[in-house]
């Protein structure tokens, strides 16, 4: 039986995991969790995840959720297929992808998903974005990507010369983020923009784009 | 020969993150004192080891890392032979872990370790705890552990019923709430209780003390 991923393909932390399935070239199903009607809240959602947050999945009698464990058990899973994402086979490669994902979990994604959280989803729940927390996570996001600019001028990639997880986990709120006018911070950095350019240009992420489809109403 | 090396500050909870696997793993390691008043993590040499600017940072020979649950794990897979056992092989296992590893820097750290500025270190600093912050991540943290409570009604520990990562990445936030009011929000969870008393009671936790 296929997996099961719960959630709706506009969250940046469901197209986290569906571009993993696709990279992997893993057979799924897709089933849709009303946002907007906070179907996420409800007690049928909250037995996968107490969090009440998408994406949660099923594969078989496993209950997973957090977009960045479901997409280590699809690598994990299917190490031998597709994309590898984990480089696996090697302890000390595979702890440099796993250090460029925490990168992303702790630095990267705090600072970006404010500013998206800020212009795309509070204008949706009909308030003003808040404009001091908008600037100071640009001007955090600023060093953040001046330290990957100095990486990306050494490997093509953050955790070496091939794309991994590590990459992969930046891809939806960066995707916001250039519909945003501060996609400069992204275009003003040569190394970074050519890495974005990248990843934009993956099969996976041709499939996957279409789905994240909210805008910024005000910049 | 070169050896395990960590460049931290010794009350730092990611350094000691770190620590406690290594101790769990009965490593022999070096330990270089980063002074962070003085600024050190901001500065070269230290910046050069994790350009972030933050401890620990670490060595085994000729590799370097940063990011203290990136260390933790490899050190659990690179050493899987040695001391304890931290993680749990095949793909179901490693997912429970991944997703427990997940739940605990997103969920639990964030807050725990708003708590942990707001009442241990803020007054080291001669700044003032702001009760308001501090009654907020409170609610934010007992959501949390009602989760764990209800976890920890399953199995003996978060990932399965041996000690894991997941467990002992709580625990230098842990350690430090105790020491604060917030502590009864532990105190009132039997299973978070019970469970509290056992992974702080490990040698490897007793050592970073």
């Amino acid at each position: 039986m296929a997996m099961k991923l719960y959630g709706d393909e506009m969250s940046a932390c469901v197209a986290r995991v569906l571009l993993c399935l696709h990279e992997k070239n893993t057979e799924f199903e897709l089933v849709p969790v009303n946002l907007f009607a906070c179907h996420h809240k409800l007690p049928s959602f909250l037995s996968m995840n107490p969090f009440g947050k998408v994406p949660a999945l099923q594969d078989d009698d496993l209950t997973l959720f957090e977009s960045r464990a479901i997409t280590a058990y699809i690598a994990e899973k299917h190490r031998e297929k597709g994309t590898n994402l984990t480089r696996h086979e090697d302890s000390k490669e595979a702890a440099i992808v796993k250090l460029w994902s925490e990168v992303e979990a702790h630095h990267f994604n705090p600072a970006i998903s404010a500013v998206i959280h800020q212009l795309i989803v509070v204008p949706l729940q009909g308030e003003s974005p808040n404009a001091a927390i908008v600037e100071e996570n640009l001007e955090n996001l600023g060093k953040i990507l001046d330290v990957y600019e100095e990486r990306l001028g050494k490997t093509k990639y953050l955790a070496g010369d091939t794309y991994t997880l590590a990459d992969l986990h930046h891809v939806p709120y960066t995707y916001y983020f250039m519909k945003t006018s501060h996609a400069g911070l992204i275009n003003d950095r040569p190394n970074v923009k050519a890495w974005w350019e990248d990843l934009c240009s993956r099969p996976a992420f041709l499939k996957v784009s279409p789905g994240l489809t909210v805008a910024p109403t005000t910049n | 020969m070169a050896g395990i090396k960590v460049f931290g500050h010794p009350a730092s909870t990611a350094t000691r993150r770190v620590l406690i696997a290594l101790h769990e793993k009965n490593l022999d390691f070096e330990f270089v004192h980063i002074e962070l008043k003085d600024g050190e993590h901001k500065k070269e040499p230290f910046i050069f080891r994790n350009p972030f600017g933050k401890v620990p940072a670490f060595e085994d020979g000729d590799f370097k890392l940063f990011e203290s649950r990136a260390i933790t794990q490899y050190i659990a897979h690179f050493y899987s032979d040695k001391g304890n056992q931290l993680v749990s092989l095949g793909s179901k296992d490693i997912a429970g872990i991944a997703m427990g590893i997940e739940i605990e820097s997103h969920e639990f750290d964030p807050v725990g370790s708003k708590l942990v500025w707001e009442q241990v270190l803020k007054p080291l600093y001669g700044m003032t705890t702001d009760k308001t912050v501090v009654e907020e991540e409170e609610a934010k943290l007992a959501k949390v552990l009602d989760v764990y409570e209800h976890r920890l009604g399953e199995s003996k520990y978060l990932a399965s019923d041996k000690f894991t990562l997941v467990d002992l990445h709580t625990i230098p936030v842990i350690q430090y709430l105790l020491g604060t009011p917030t502590k009864k929000l532990f105190d009132e969870r039997p299973h978070v209780s019970a469970w509290v008393a056992d992974i702080t009671s490990r040698p490897s936790a007793q050592k970073v003390l």
